[in-house]
C-alpha cells in the first residue's frame, strides 16, 4: 500500500486512464449525463489536463423527458468551464411518439441505447468516456476499465482483452469504438466522498426539499411538468424528498429525506437497506437485464 | 422485487436485517455481531478517505467456495442492500445449490452464462470496506482454461487468498494458483483451508494441510503465508474467531485483511515517471503528465530523460490539487522543466543520478492469452508503461509445467502456457526487472492484425549480447559501404503463389543489375530449404521459423551493402510484415508476383499442385494452406499482363525511379 489515502489513489487512477485516451485515441467524447458520477468524472477530467481545457466535448442525450433543473445544470457546467456542448435525441423516436409509458422497456432501449449510438456514429467518436462503476450491478462487476465494442457497437464479454497492471490496449479497427470507465474503482461512497472532499457541484435535486409527487407502483415520481399523465385516483403532494439517483423524471423514483447537504447525504447513505440503482425503472426487468442491454450497446 | 420505503421504515432494526440472520445455520450464533455492531453513526462519514487501502486477490479450484467467501465478506461488511439481497434470494431458489437457502455464491457470479452454469468465467471486481480499510478484490476463477484471468487479477494485487477445499487438500490447482501469485510478485500469502465445517473442524486436518502447503511454498518466492480455518457458508473464522475451533489462536480472516502490513517498495525506491501525455495548452507551457512508477520528485530535482539520455532539472510540479512542493509514487502529476528539452510519449523521466537500463534485448516470462499460440520469431506490439515497440519473440528458452514447475523445451507457447524466452525489441526502451517494478517491467503484447492483446510478460534481465551490438555498428556502416558500390542496399521480396513466376523474374532483374555492376544475391525459397532451413518442415511454427532465417539472412547481407532478392511463397502478412520490421525504412521492397491460381496450377512446373490435389502434400499453400494478399506491396506484377522479361523491366524502372540505383553511376570507366 501507499502513503496515498484511498481518494488519492482512486483519482490518480481514474487521470491516468483520462491521459491515457487522449494519448492514444483519435476522437474521444465524454457522455455526460448530467449526474454525480458525470459531476466527478468533468472534475478529474478538468484535473487530467489543467491547466489546458479538457481536450473532448460533453455529449448529453437528451431523451425529452429529462428534469428541468437537469438541463439548467448541464447548460451552465458547460457554460462555466467553456466545454463544447452536443445534446442529441433520437428524433425519430420522439416522432413516433415514444414515450416511458407508452413503450414500457424499449422506452429507454429506443431513447437512450439508440439515441446513443446515433450519436457516436454521427459524429464518428471512436472513444466514449463513461460513469459506469464496478459496484452497481453484477455484470459491470467484469466490465473492462476500457471496454471494446464492435462498429454495431455490441459488447462481447466472452472476448474481452485481459487487461494487466495499467496497461490498455486500445488499439482498434475503423468503426471500432470502446467505452471508457474512469471511475471502474469507485463506490457510491467514495463518490460521494469525493463530491464531499472536493466540493464539486451536483445538480441539487440530490438534495431533499419540497417537491411536488405522486405515488406510482409504491415509487414516488416527480410531477416535473404538466406531461406527467395524472389518473383521476392521483393525489399530487408535497414531499420532502430526493434522488439518489437520476433518470427521465417519470422513470426515476424519489426518496422521502431530509438531507439537503453533501454530509447530511452521506449520513443517510449509511442508514439505506436498497441499492441505488433500485430507484431506476430501467433494470428491473429480470436479474441479466443490464447485460442484455450492454450487449446491445448501452453503457 | 420489494421496494423499500422511505428512511424511517429502513432503519437497520434487528427486526428489519436481511432475513439471513434468521436462517443462519447455528454457527452463526458464534459470529462477532457485526450487523448490531455497525450500525451507522453520524462521525463516520467524512473521514473514510483517510483509510488505507488492500488490493486482493481469491483464487481456489472450481467448488472451493470462492463466491461464497466473497459473497460472505460482502455480507459481513453490509455491502449488500435489501433488494440485492432479495434478489439472490430469488436466485437461490432458481439456480442456488444449497437447497433454497441463500447462496452467497450467486451474488457475485454476475453473468447469464455463468449463473447458468454455475461456474465463475471472467474475473470481477468487488468492493467493500471495514472502519480500518477499503477492499478491492479481484474474483479469479479456478479453471485452468482461465489462467489469464487470474494473472490479470494478479497483476494489481498486493495479496493472494488461496482457498482450500479441507475435504481435498492441496491439489494441482493449488500450486498453480500459488505459482501465478509468486510470478506476478505477490508476497503476501493467506491460505484459507474452507469448508472446516464439513471435516468437523479437526484441527489435524487443518495442521497437516498446513504443513503440506509450506512444504511445497518453500520453491516459490513467496514472502509471508498465513493459514486460517474458515467456513464460507457457515462463517466460522471471517469476521472473528470462531469457537468450533478452539485450538486456532490466529486471526479470523477479516482481521487479518484488516491488519496485515503490505509495505509498498516503490515508494523508497528511485524517481520514474513514464510520461504519458505531453501538455501544450499555449506556448509558454509544456507540462510533461504521468503517473510516477516510483520515488518522489521536487522542483530543483535533476532528471533524466531516457532512452535518450538527456538532462535537466524540475522547474514545477503540478498534482491534482494544483502547483506542490513535492509528489510521491502513485500520483498523476504534470512536471515542468528547467530546459526546453525534447521529450515525448514513452519517454521515461528519471531520478538523473539513479537512471534505469536502456536495452532492446531481454530475457522475459510470458503468460500467453489467446487461442492462436505464439510463435518464435513472429512480431508483436509491445505495451510497457506507455511506450510501445515493436518484439520479436526468439527463442523459446522453455515453457513452464504450472503443475510440477518443471521446465520444457517449446518452439511455441498455446493459450495459458507460461513460457521464458528471449525479446528482441525494435528499439531501446528504458525498463526495470519486474521484481524491482512492475510498472516499468511487466509488458501486454498486442496481435497487429486483430488488435486483441495476446500475451503479457515479465522483464528479467537486458541480454547483454543487445550492448554489443550497438557498439560494433559504429565505424564501417552501412551508409559507408552502400557509398562505395553506388547503391542503396535493400531487400527485394517476391512474394506469391507457387509456380507464379517470383524466382524466373528475379533472375532476370539479377541479370540485368549484375550486368550494371550491382553487388547483389538471389535468396530462393527452394534453394535455402536445402541448406539453412533444412531442419524446418512445414508446419504453421516452422514457416514463421523459415521466414524469420531467410529474413535475418537478408538483414545481414543489406548491412552488407547488398541489393538482395528473396523469392519466397512467404504466404502469411504477420511474416512478410515482420521481415519489414527488421529493415529500415525504404529497404523493404514487397513485390507481389499476382498469379491467379488457376494459372500457376496449370503451369505446375515442378509437379507440386497435381501431389497436393491428391494429398500427397500437405499444408500446400493454395490448395489446403491460404496465401494472404499483400494489402499495400511497394509493387504489383500482374503475370496475365506482362511476361516475365516486361516484369524484370518494371522492378528495375521501380528501383530507379527509387534512387535504389544511382542512375549516373557507370561502372565501365
Amino acid at each position: 500500500m501507499s502513503a496515498l489515502d484511498y481518494l488519492q489513489r482512486l483519482e490518480a487512477e481514474s487521470i491516468h486512464i483520462f491521459r491515457e485516451v487522449i494519448a492514444e485515441c483519435e476522437r474521444p467524447v465524454l457522455l455526460y449525463s448530467v449526474g454525480k458520477d458525470s459531476s466527478v468524472m468533468l472534475h478529474l477530467a478538468r484535473k487530467a489536463f489543467a491547466p489546458a481545457k479538457p481536450p473532448f466535448p460533453l455529449l448529453q442525450i437528451a431523451t425529452g423527458w429529462d428534469f428541468r433543473e437537469m438541463l439548467e445544470f448541464r447548460d451552465a457546467t458547460a457554460r462555466q468551464f467553456g466545454l463544447d456542448l452536443l445534446v442529441h435525441t433520437n428524433e425519430e423516436g420522439t416522432r413516433a411518439g415514444v414515450t416511458p409509458w407508452t413503450h414500457g422497456a424499449a422506452y429507454s432501449d429506443i431513447m437512450l441505447t439508440e439515441a446513443l449510438r446515433q450519436a457516436l456514429d454521427k459524429h464518428g467518436f471512436d472513444a466514449a468516456f463513461g460513469g459506469g462503476r464496478r459496484d452497481e450491478e453484477k455484470s459491470r462487476a467484469k466490465e473492462r476499465v476500457f471496454s471494446f465494442r464492435s462498429a454495431q457497437h455490441r459488447w462481447d464479454p466472452k472476448n474481452q482483452r485481459p487487461e494487466l497492471w495499467s496497461l490498455y490496449n486500445a488499439l482498434k479497427h475503423r468503426g471500432e469504438s470502446i467505452r471508457v470507465f474512469p471511475l471502474s474503482n469507485w463506490t457510491e461512497q467514495d463518490v460521494w466522498q469525493y463530491i464531499h472532499a472536493q466540493q464539486i457541484p451536483i445538480v441539487p435535486l440530490y438534495f431533499a426539499k419540497p417537491r411536488p409527487v405522486v405515488r406510482r407502483d409504491g415509487r414516488l415520481i416527480m410531477v416535473d411538468d404538466e406531461r406527467l399523465p395524472l389518473s383521476a385516483g392521483d393525489r399530487i403532494e408535497t414531499l420532502n424528498v430526493r434522488f439518489r439517483t437520476l433518470g427521465c423524471y417519470p422513470l426515476t423514483g424519489a426518496t422521502p429525506s431530509d438531507a439537503a447537504d453533501v454530509p447530511a447525504v452521506m449520513r443517510e447513505m449509511l442508514t439505506f437497506r436498497t441499492s441505488e440503482r433500485e430507484g431506476r425503472g430501467v433494470d428491473k426487468d429480470g436479474a441479466a437485464s443490464l447485460e442484455k442491454r450492454k450487449l446491445e450497446g448501452y453503457f | 422485487m420489494a421496494v423499500r420505503g422511505p428512511v424511517a421504515d429502513a432503519g437497520p432494526t434487528a427486526a428489519q436485517l436481511s432475513p439471513l440472520e434468521a436462517q443462519r445455520s447455528p454457527t452463526a450464533a458464534q459470529l462477532s455481531p457485526t450487523a448490531a455492531q455497525r450500525s451507522p453513526t453520524a462521525e463516520r462519514g467524512p473521514t473514510e478517505a483517510q483509510r488505507g487501502l488492500l488490493r486482493f486477490i481469491t483464487c481456489g479450484s472450481v467448488d472451493d467456495g470462492k463466491s461464497s467467501l466473497i459473497g460472505r465478506l460482502l455480507y459481513e461488511s453490509k455491502m449488500v442492500f435489501d433488494d440485492q439481497f432479495e434478489a439472490l434470494r430469488e436466485d437461490s431458489r432458481k439456480a442456488g445449490t444449497r437447497g433454497g437457502e441463500p447462496d452467497f455464491a450467486l451474488l457475485v457470479d454476475g453473468l447469464a452464462a455463468e449463473r447458468e452454469q454455475g461456474i465463475t468465467i471472467d474475473v470481477a471486481y468487488r468492493f467493500f470496506n471495514t472502519e480500518r480499510r477499503k477492499f478491492i478484490v479481484a474474483d479469479t476463477p479456478g479453471h485452468e482454461q482461465y489462467t489469464r484471468n487470474m494473472v490479470t487479477g494478479a497483476s494489481t494485487a498486493d495479496l493472494a487468498v488461496i482457498l482450500i477445499d479441507a475435504r481435498k487438500g492441496v491439489l494441482t490447482q493449488t500450486r498453480r494458483h500459488s505459482y501465478l501469485a509468486s510470478l506476478l510478485g505477490i508476497r503476501h500469502v493467506v491460505l484459507a483451508v474452507n469448508k472446516m465445517d464439513l471435516v468437523d473442524y479437526s484441527e489435524e486436518v487443518f495442521r497437516r494441510i498446513d504443513g503440506e502447503y509450506r512444504e511445497f511454498a518453500r520453491h516459490l518466492s513467496q514472502g509471508a503465508i498465513t493459514c486460517i480455518p474458515v467456513s464460507a457458508v457457515a462463517g466460522d473464522n471471517i469476521t472473528s474467531r470462531s469457537a468450533n475451533t478452539p485450538w486456532y489462536s490466529g486471526p479470523a480472516l477479516l482481521q487479518y485483511l484488516e491488519s496485515v502490513d503490505v509495505p509498498d517498495a516503490v515508494q523508497g525506491a528511485a524517481f520514474r515517471l513514464p510520461v504519458q501525455w505531453v501538455n501544450r495548452p499555449n506556448a509558454e507551457f509544456r507540462g510533461f503528465a504521468g503517473l510516477i512508477a516510483s520515488g518522489t520528485v521536487r522542483p530543483g530535482d535533476a532528471l533524466r530523460v531516457l532512452p535518450g539520455g538527456r538532462t535537466s532539472r524540475v522547474a514545477k510540479v503540478f498534482t491534482g490539487e494544483g502547483e506542490s512542493t513535492a509528489a510521491v509514487a502513485g500520483q498523476s502529476v504534470t512536471l515542468t522543466l528547467a530546459d526546453e528539452i525534447d521529450v515525448s510519449r514513452g519517454d521515461v523521466l528519471a531520478a538523473a543520478d539513479a537512471p534505469p537500463a536502456v536495452a532492446n534485448q531481454f530475457e522475459a516470462t510470458i503468460i500467453w492469452m489467446h487461442d492462436e499460440p505464439l510463435l518464435q520469431g513472429r512480431a508483436y506490439l509491445l505495451k510497457l508503461a506507455t511506450k510501445t515497440v515493436t518484439a520479436t519473440v526468439a527463442p523459446i528458452k522453455y515453457r513452464v509445467n504450472v503443475h510440477t514447475m518443471e521446465h520444457l523445451a517449446a518452439k511455441k507457447l498455446d493459450l495459458n502456457d507460461i513460457g521464458v524466452c528471449g525479446l528482441e525489441l525494435n528499439s531501446a526502451i528504458a525498463f526495470e526487472p519486474y521484481e524491482i517494478n512492475r510498472t516499468l517491467g511487466g509488458f501486454i503484447l498486442i496481435d497487429r492484425m486483430s488488435n486483441n492483446t495476446v500475451g503479457a510478460g515479465l522483464l528479467h534481465f537486458a541480454l547483454r549480447r543487445s550492448q554489443n551490438v550497438h557498439w560494433q555498428a559504429l565505424d564501417v556502416n552501412k551508409n559507408a559501404r552502400a557509398r562505395l558500390s553506388h547503391q542503396k542496399p535493400c531487400v527485394l521480396w517476391f512474394t506469391g503463389l507457387s509456380g507464379a513466376g517470383k524466382s524466373t523474374i528475379a533472375n532476370l532483374v539479377e541479370k540485368q543489375l549484375h550486368a550494371e555492376g550491382r553487388h547483389t544475391y538471389l535468396l530462393d525459397g527452394d534453394n535455402v530449404r536445402h541448406g539453412l532451413n533444412k531442419d524446418l518442415g512445414f508446419t504453421d511454427e516452422d514457416r514463421v521459423e523459415n521466414i524469420r532465417r531467410v529474413a535475418e539472412v537478408a538483414r545481414l547481407m543489406v548491412d552488407a551493402g547488398l541489393i538482395v532478392m528473396v523469392s519466397f511463397i512467404s504466404p502469411f502478412r504477420s511474416e512478410r510484415r515482420m521481415a519489414r520490421a527488421l529493415l529500415q525504412e525504404g529497404e523493404f521492397i514487397e513485390i507481389f508476383v499476382d498469379t491467379p491460381l488457376g494459372w500457376a496450377e496449370a503451369r505446375d512446373a515442378k509437379g507440386l499442385y497435381k501431389k497436393a490435389r491428391l494429398g500427397e502434400l500437405k499444408n500446400f499453400t493454395g490448395i489446403d494452406s491460404p496465401y494472404e494478399t499483400p494489402e499495400n506491396p511497394e509493387l504489383r506484377l500482374d503475370t496475365t499482363l506482362m511476361s516475365p522479361e516486361a516484369a524484370a523491366a518494371r522492378v528495375l524502372g521501380f528501383l530507379r525511379d527509387a534512387g535504389v540505383i544511382d542512375v549516373g553511376f557507370d561502372p565501365g570507366i
